[in-house]
Parts: structure tokens; C-alpha cells; sequence
């Protein structure tokens, strides 16, 4: 959807936003205060992976909160989130209680904005750029909290709007991977009118949405209502395949498939590569991840196994740190444990989830870094050798650098610790595919804006393109992609 | 969801299905293995493909009923179906004219070893195969194994069946008589790993195929990982087969063990 500055200001000058506007003063919006998310209590929570933290704001308090909101001349949260969501239009719609229309509104930019209002890092996004923040000095508008609403409102409702489908063209295109950044694509390539079939590695749709990110933040409900929505819209569905294993990319042209979007994320654990690592107890934060929300294991009734310790260690500082020690918590850990080489201002988590996982009892070890791990005389993992860090000068990534403190190391006990320090691109693709441009970080090289590979019929995008990033940016890019493929595909086989 | 189209049991614990999967049929290539899952509590569990039938689009897969999974899988009739099955996973052997080829094929490791025999022969080796069990119940497609191997060895360790002894004094024997140009060891771990000290010995290059822990099979998850010429590497993605000599075993053993009293709980509750 092309929306130039003009015609953001223009709709704002419609009659019911300028109704809106005149209901009440700049002063009483301003003096609202913000929103609190409602929260399942820490003690009652910890018990079960499967509680919901956040429970939603209750109508009243979306309305109120959205009367927080300015309906700026100049909505620079827009320019905060990375996909330019009308922020103004769609809370005005809640103010002026009709929900459903604020949800059809984020659905013109976001896929998936139940899944957004609960996993963006509003913070850093749309709710830094603020108003309230910028020159108010005041807490934001909570506009992640008001988007989940409205996204939860419509689910809840029934009444889910059906987009405006295109007539089918009989054009098949390929998608590989069903993480956010594959299934926003297909939604999209579907109402344009393509034939699209998503091809999954895995036995469940939905890459860390499902595998990753746990239910305690994002129940599965939501992704499969956005899953089944996409089916509905006549996207197939194939688990289990491997493409570039199961069959090649020619093999797929040889079916009629005319182009392909990968969306194969960036899966590949890192280690540390210290002294002892591979001992039995340590794992990636994908395997324990994986085995708890993929696998179910935190349940009696599923056939595969978790290990659980009194003392579990988690080595990171971001999401997936966090989704860790939260999880380890939930399996019975006495002391769960983050431990981390900068400060928790540099940690790349979002702040909502830092703040949970403090009300849960977690410890922070922080300017703390692993650099050795002791196994008892059975090759379990009991203890690890850590190093205390101060900051030094800035890095490349503009954060003041870890230096180890001389003489600082102390000993810690620990039965499981789970290494959460990042993740590369899934080389499946990369190798498999002759022709395909990567770069020296394994990460597909596209043309930026358009999502293209060196391969003309081949586009790409989230996790595989960028690193690991966020889902936001994952959905951006399906949707970029679905646009400019459409044009390729339109110039090619449709046009005369 | 496969279809099972055939099963045979091959001793009380060793059971060898044919399952319906055309695509995997076609790509696979041996040295290949399969992730499947049965039930929707289901464990993902990693299977060689022993053999394939690209016409009847099926695959064999020979399982030993070692804990819960394993058993569920075992206890499905034809006509059933398995939950979930991905494949084909893993890198391919290489497999070249080298000239002689000793191929060491411990209990159930034999499956995964009879489609690297007939590969070796096709590619105009000569093959020389031993197979080795505990004792003559447990040795496993001996037939299918002669039908490729210019010579084949049995042994067990009690001497019900072949020779008596345990497989490093029959590859010893072969590898004084005439001149190797490289060895193929799977099946139990410790087992390779005598093979494996052996071939050192005599200087013989030597392939072992891992039967590490597993959970995806794609190299998302670092449960493979084992430790090869001091580097770690993943199973799933750049084995299963590694050069034996750079392996280390006492690592992947222990770690084979890593979830042994998680597998054990789970088993007892099974089985009631
Ligand atoms: C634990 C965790 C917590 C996170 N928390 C947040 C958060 O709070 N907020 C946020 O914005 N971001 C978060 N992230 C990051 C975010 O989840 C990712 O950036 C996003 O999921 C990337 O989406 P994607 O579609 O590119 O890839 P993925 O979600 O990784 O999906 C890729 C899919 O492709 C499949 N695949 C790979 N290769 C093939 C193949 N050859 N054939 C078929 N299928 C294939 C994979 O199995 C996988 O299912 C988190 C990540 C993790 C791991
Ligand atoms: C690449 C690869 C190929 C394989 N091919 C075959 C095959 O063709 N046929 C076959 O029968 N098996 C094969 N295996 C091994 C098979 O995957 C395991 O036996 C199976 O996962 C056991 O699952 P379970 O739940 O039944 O037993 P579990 O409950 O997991 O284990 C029962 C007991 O066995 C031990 N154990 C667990 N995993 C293994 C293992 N991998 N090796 C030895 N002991 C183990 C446990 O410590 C436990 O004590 C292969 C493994 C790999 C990695
Ligand atoms: S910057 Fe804040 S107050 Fe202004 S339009 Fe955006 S959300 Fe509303
Ligand atoms: S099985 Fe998960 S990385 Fe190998």
C-alpha cells in the first residue's frame, strides 16, 4: 500500500478524525496515564510454560489509552516502526470504539499483528518515537499493547475480515520456510491470485513462532487462527519437506513452480567454543527451546526428553536468553540464572521481558562471562568457571566493549546451562542452490527494497537476509518481496 | 503421515519396515537418513534408509527396539502410518574405486551399512564384509550383505553362529592377508571405536558413521554435536560420517548417554 506523507495528512483531515480531535483537549489527553497490561501473577504463573504473562487490556482501558493519543500533525511513531503501520489511524479507530475497523487497519501493513503486539520491541520502535517520549518526556502511548488488543479483538469476535482476493492466476510459486517472513509472503502472493504452496522442514508450521518463542508469550492459538486464515485463502501447506533434501529446486521448477521466496531463517546455534562445552547438561537455546515448545516435553505425556537442574545457567542477554531462564523457571529450577558479559543496559532483550523475568525470581549475572565448564565423574555438567567484565571502549556495534577483570574468576554450580549467543543463517539454501550470491556471513545477498537474489526468480528475506532480527522486519520483508515478485512474475508471464 | 507397506522381523528386537515416501525414495542417496516421529507426543528419532524402491516410491528402515520410540515405532502394523518423516537427511558417502574396501557392520549398524556395500561394489570395488553380533540372533540381512560383498565374515562373541570373537580379530586377519585401501565401520559406538584404533594402527582411512542424539536433523539444534580433529561439528549436517581416526569417541559415548535417566523414566512410565 503506497501512503505518501500527503495522503497520511490528508486522512487525518477527514471528518471523523477531526471530530475526534476536537473531543477533547490536547491538556486532558495528555494528563491520562498510561495503560497497565494486566499480568498473570509471578507465582501462579511460573508453574505451567502454557500460562499467558500479559492478559490484555479490557476494552475500557484500550478506549482510554487510545484517547492518550495526539493524533499528531506529524505521527512519528510511524517512522519508529519498520513498517510504517498507520499508528494514528488505527488507534483513532479504537477511540471512536470501532475496533474491527482498527484491526483491518493493521492488517493492511502487518501479516500477523497479533503476534507483533506481543513480540515487537515497542520500545525501540514506534513507542521511542512517541510524542510523549520525544517532547513530552512521558511514558508512550502503549501502542503495542493497543495493537494486540485490536488484533485479539477481531480473533475473539468472529468476525475476522476476509481480504480482497485477486482472480487465481495458475501461477505456482514456491515458498521455503513458514517463520513469519514466509507466511506473511504467502498471504500476500495469495490475494494477488498466485498458486502458493509453503514448504516446511519442520512437522509444524510456523518456524520460531512456534519452535522458539514460547507459549507463556505467544500462545499458539494465535499463530494457528493466522495459519488457518492463510489456508482459508487457499495457501498449501506441505511439513516435513526439506527443499534442497526432500527435492532440489529444479525438481520444483520441474513441478510448474515459476519462483521462489526463501524464508529459511537463521537456525544455526553458536557455541562459545570454551574449555568443556560439550559436556552432557550443556545445550543450545535452540535444543532446549525446541524440545519444551516444539516437543512439549515440559509434559509428562510427551515421548521426549528436557534436562532439569536446582541450578540452571543461561549464557546471554537477549530474547532468546530470556525465553530460557523463564522456561528453565517453569521446569522447577531453584536458581534460574542469566548470565551475561555486558550490562543489562546493553542487553538486546526487550525491556517488558527483563522486567517479567526479574518478577519471576530470576538472577542476573551480569559482566559475567563463562570461560570454562567442570563435569562431575558421570560427564554431567556441575560447575562453571566464570570471569568478571568491566566496559571498556565502544565496539563496532556502538556498545561499550567487555573487557575481563585480572584475577576476577570465581566458580558457579550448575546441573544445565543453556548457551543463548546467537544463531547464523540456515545453510540449506545457501549450499544447496548453485548461482546463489552469500555472503561471507552465509546471508542471502538481495537487492535491498526489491528482495531479489542473484537468481531472478528467486527473492528472499527475514532471518536468512539479515541475521538474526525480529519479526517485524521478517514480515516487512515477505511483504516487499511479495510485491516486487508479483511485478517480475506479472512482466513475465502476464503481460501481453 | 507414511504408510508402513511391509514389516519383517528379523530377530525379537530388530524389525525392518517399508514405509511409503516416493520423494525420499528418489533423492536419496546412501549414507542418508531419515527424522520420524510416531503419535503426536511423539520423539523425533533419526533412521538410516537401509535400501529404497523408486517405482514402489517406498523406503526400508531396519529399527532396534532400544526405549520408548523406538518400541512405538516397532509395534505399528502395515497398513498403519508414521506421524511425521522428513528426510533425506545428512551427507551423503562418498563413495569412489578406491579397490579394496573392508566394511565393518556391527548389530543393527548393518542397515545402515548394506546400501554403502552395494554402492562400494557398484562403483567396482572389491568388498570385503564383516558383520559381526553377539550372538547368531541378532545378525542381521547376511543375505543381502553376500549378495554384494565379494567375501563375507560372520562372527559372534559367544560363537553360536561364523566365527567366535569379537569383529578387530576378524579385521585383523583380513588386513594382514591383503592390502586395504580404506575401512567402513558402523555400529555401537564402543565398537567403532576399537575399529577405529585398529585401522590407526595399519594406517588404513577409515569412515565411522555416527548414531548421535538428535532433534531436528537440519543443524538447528547442537544435540549432534561431537568433536572431530578437535573441532566441533554437527552430526546431522556435516556427518554422519567423519573420519574415525579424528573422532572422539569417549566424548560421543558420553554423550550418547546424555538424557539416559530422562530415557529411563520415560520408558518405565511406558511401559506401564
Ligand atoms: C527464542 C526466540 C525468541 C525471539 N523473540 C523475539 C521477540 O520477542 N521479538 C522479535 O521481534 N523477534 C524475536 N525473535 C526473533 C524472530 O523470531 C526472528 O527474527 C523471526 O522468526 C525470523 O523469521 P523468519 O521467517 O525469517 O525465520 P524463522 O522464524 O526462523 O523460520 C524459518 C523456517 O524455515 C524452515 N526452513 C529452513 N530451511 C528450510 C528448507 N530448506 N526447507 C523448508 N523449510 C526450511 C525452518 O524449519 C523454520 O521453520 C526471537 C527468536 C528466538 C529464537
Ligand atoms: C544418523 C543416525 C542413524 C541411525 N540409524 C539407526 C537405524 O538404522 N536403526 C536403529 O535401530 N537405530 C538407528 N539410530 C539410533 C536410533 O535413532 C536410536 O536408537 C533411537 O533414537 C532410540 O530411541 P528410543 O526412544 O527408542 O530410545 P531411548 O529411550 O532414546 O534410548 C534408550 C537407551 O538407548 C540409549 N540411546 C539413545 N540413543 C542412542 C543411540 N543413538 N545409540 C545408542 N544408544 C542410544 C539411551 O541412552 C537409553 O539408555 C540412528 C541414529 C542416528 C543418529
Ligand atoms: S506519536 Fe504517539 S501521540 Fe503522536 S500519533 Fe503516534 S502514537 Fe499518537
Ligand atoms: S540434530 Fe539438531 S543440529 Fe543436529
Amino acid at each position: 500500500m503506497e501512503r505518501s506523507e500527503e495522503y497520511i495528512k490528508n486522512e487525518r483531515k477527514q471528518d471523523w478524525r477531526v471530530a475526534l480531535q476536537k473531543k477533547i483537549k490536547a491538556k486532558d489527553r495528555m494528563s491520562i496515564e498510561r495503560a497497565l497490561m494486566a499480568e498473570t501473577a509471578p507465582e501462579v504463573r511460573i508453574k505451567s510454560q502454557r500460562i499467558e504473562v500479559n492478559t490484555g487490556l479490557t476494552k475500557e482501558q484500550a478506549l482510554t489509552e487510545a484517547s492518550r493519543c495526539m493524533d499528531c500533525v506529524n505521527p512519528t511513531c510511524m517512522e519508529g516502526c519498520p513498517v510504517s503501520i498507520n499508528i494514528p489511524k488505527f488507534i483513532k479507530y479504537i477511540e471512536s470504539d470501532d475496533i474491527l475497523k482498527a484491526a483491518s487497519v493493521l492488517k493492511e501493513t502487518s501479516a500477523l499483528p497479533a503476534v507483533c503486539g506481543r513480540v515487537c520491541p515497542q520500545e525501540l520502535q514506534c513507542e521511542q518515537k512517541c510524542f510523549y517520549v520525544t517532547k513530552l518526556n512521558q511514558p508512550a502511548v502503549a501502542i503495542g499493547f493497543l495493537e494486540r488488543f485490536a488484533a485479539d479483538f477481531e480473533r475473539e469476535s468472529g468476525h475476522v475480515s476476509t481480504p480482497e482476493m485477486a482472480t487465481e492466476n495458475g501461477i505456482k510459486v514456491a515458498v521455503i520456510g513458514s517463520g513469519p517472513s514466509g507466511l506473511s509472503f504467502a498471504g500476500d502472493m495469495a490475494k494477488l491470485g498466485y498458486d502458493v504452496t509453503v514448504f516446511e522442514a519442520l512437522h509444524e508450521i510456523g518456524g520460531v513462532l512456534k519452535y522458539g518463542i514460547p507459549e507463556f508469550r505467544l500462545p499458539n492459538a494465535v499463530v494457528d487462527v493466522e495459519i488457518e486464515s492463510l489456508r482459508r485463502m487457499g495457501v498449501k501447506f506441505i511439513t516435513n519437506y526439506i527443499v534442497g533434501q526432500t527435492a532440489s529446486i529444479d525438481d520444483l521448477k520441474a513441478d510448474g513452480y515459476k519462483a521462489f521466496y526463501v524464508g529459511s531463517g537463521a537456525g544455526l546455534p553458536r557455541f562459545m567454543n570454551i574449555p568443556g562445552e560439550n559436556v552432557n547438561g550443556i545445550l543450545s537455546s535452540n535444543e532446549y527451546l525446541t524440545r519444551v515448545n516444539l516437543m512439549g516435553a515440559d509434559s509428562e505425556e510427551s515421548d521426549t526428553p528436557v534436562l532439569r537442574g536446582k541450578n540452571v545457567v543461561v549464557v546471554g542477554g537477549g530474547n532468546t536468553a530470556m525465553d530460557s531462564v523463564r522456561t528453565a523457571k517453569r521446569l522447577g529450577a531453584d536458581r534460574a540464572m542469566i548470565v551475561y558479559r555486558r550490562s543489562e543496559a546493553e542487553m538486546p532483550a526487550r525491556a517488558e521481558e527483563v522486567h517479567h523475568a526479574k518478577q519471576e525470581g530470576i538472577e542476573f549475572l551480569t559482566l559475567t562471562n563463562p570461560i570454562e565448564y567442570i563435569a562431575d565423574e558421570k560427564g554431567r555438567v556441575c560447575q562453571m568457571k566464570v570471569q568478571k567484565m568491566e566496559l571498556g571502549e565502544p565496539d563496532a556495534s556502538g556498545r561499550r566493549r567487555p573487557v575481563p577483570v585480572e584475577g576476577s574468576e570465581y566458580i558457579l554450580d550448575c546441573e544445565v546451562v543453556v548457551v543463548a549467543v546467537g544463531v547464523s543463517p540456515n545453510p540449506l539454501i545457501p549450499n544447496s542452490v548453485e548461482g546463489l550470491d552469500v555472503s561471507k556471513w552465509g546471508t542471502i545477498e538481495v537487492v535491498k527494497d526489491k528482495m531479489q537474489s542473484s537468481i531472478p526468480e528467486m527473492f528472499a528475506g527475514g532471518d536468512i537476509v539479515r541475521g538474526g532480527a525480529t519479526v517485524i522486519l521478517a514480515m516487512g520483508d515477505g511483504r516487499k518481496a511479495a510485491k516486487n515478485m508479483d511485478i517480475y512474475l506479472t512482466e513475465k508471464y502476464l503481460s501481453n | 503421515m507414511n504408510k508402513i507397506v511391509e514389516k519383517e522381523h528379523f530377530s525379537e528386537k530388530i524389525v525392518k519396515i517399508v514405509v511409503e515416501a516416493p520423494l525420499i525414495a528418489k533423492s536419496r542417496k546412501p549414507g542418508n537418513f531419515v527424522i520420524l516421529r510416531v503419535g503426536e507426543k511423539g520423539e523425533r528419532i533419526p533412521l538410516t534408509i537401509a535400501g529404497a524402491n523408486v517405482e514402489r516410491g517406498t523406503i526400508d528402515l531396519v529399527v532396534q527396539k532400544m526405549g520408548v520410540s523406538s518400541t512405538k515405532l516397532c509395534d505399528l502394523e502395515v497398513g498403519e502410518y508414521i506421524t511425521d518423516l522428513v528426510g533425506p537427511l545428512g551427507k551423503p558417502t562418498e563413495i569412489h574405486n578406491l579397490g579394496t574396501i573392508l566394511c565393518c557392520g556391527g548389530g543393527v549398524g548393518n542397515a545402515p551399512l548394506l546400501p554403502i556395500v552395494e554402492a562400494y561394489k557398484k562403483a567396482g570395488n572389491k568388498v570385503i564384509t564383516i558383520l559381526a553380533a553377539r550372538n547368531k540372533n541378532l545378525i542381521i540381512l547376511e543375505d543381502e550383505m553376500r549378495k554384494h560383498s565379494d567375501e563375507l565374515i560372520v562372527m559372534t562373541d559367544d560363537g553360536s553362529y561364523g566365527k567366535k570373537g569379537l569383529i578387530t580379530e576378524g579385521m585383523e586377519e583380513v588386513i594382514k592377508r591383503e592390502k586395504i585401501d580404506e575401512c567402513v565401520t558402523i555400529g555401537p559406538a564402543i565398537m567403532m571405536k576399537f575399529c577405529s584404533l585398529l585401522t590407526k594402527k595399519y594406517e588404513i582411512p577409515t569412515v565411522a558413521s555416527l548414531n548421535s542424539i538428535m532433534v531436528d536433523g537440519t543443524g538447528m539444534c547442537g544435540a549432534c554435536r561431537v568433536t572431530v580433529g578437535g573441532k566441533t561439528k554437527f552430526t546431522c549436517v556435516d556427518g554422519p560420517e567423519f573420519d574415525a581416526h579424528q573422532i572422539d569417541f569417549d566424548e560421543m559415548m558420553s554423550r550418547l548417554g546424555g538424557y539416559k535417566q530422562e530415557e529411563v523414566d520415560k520408558f518405565d512410565q511406558f511401559q506401564k
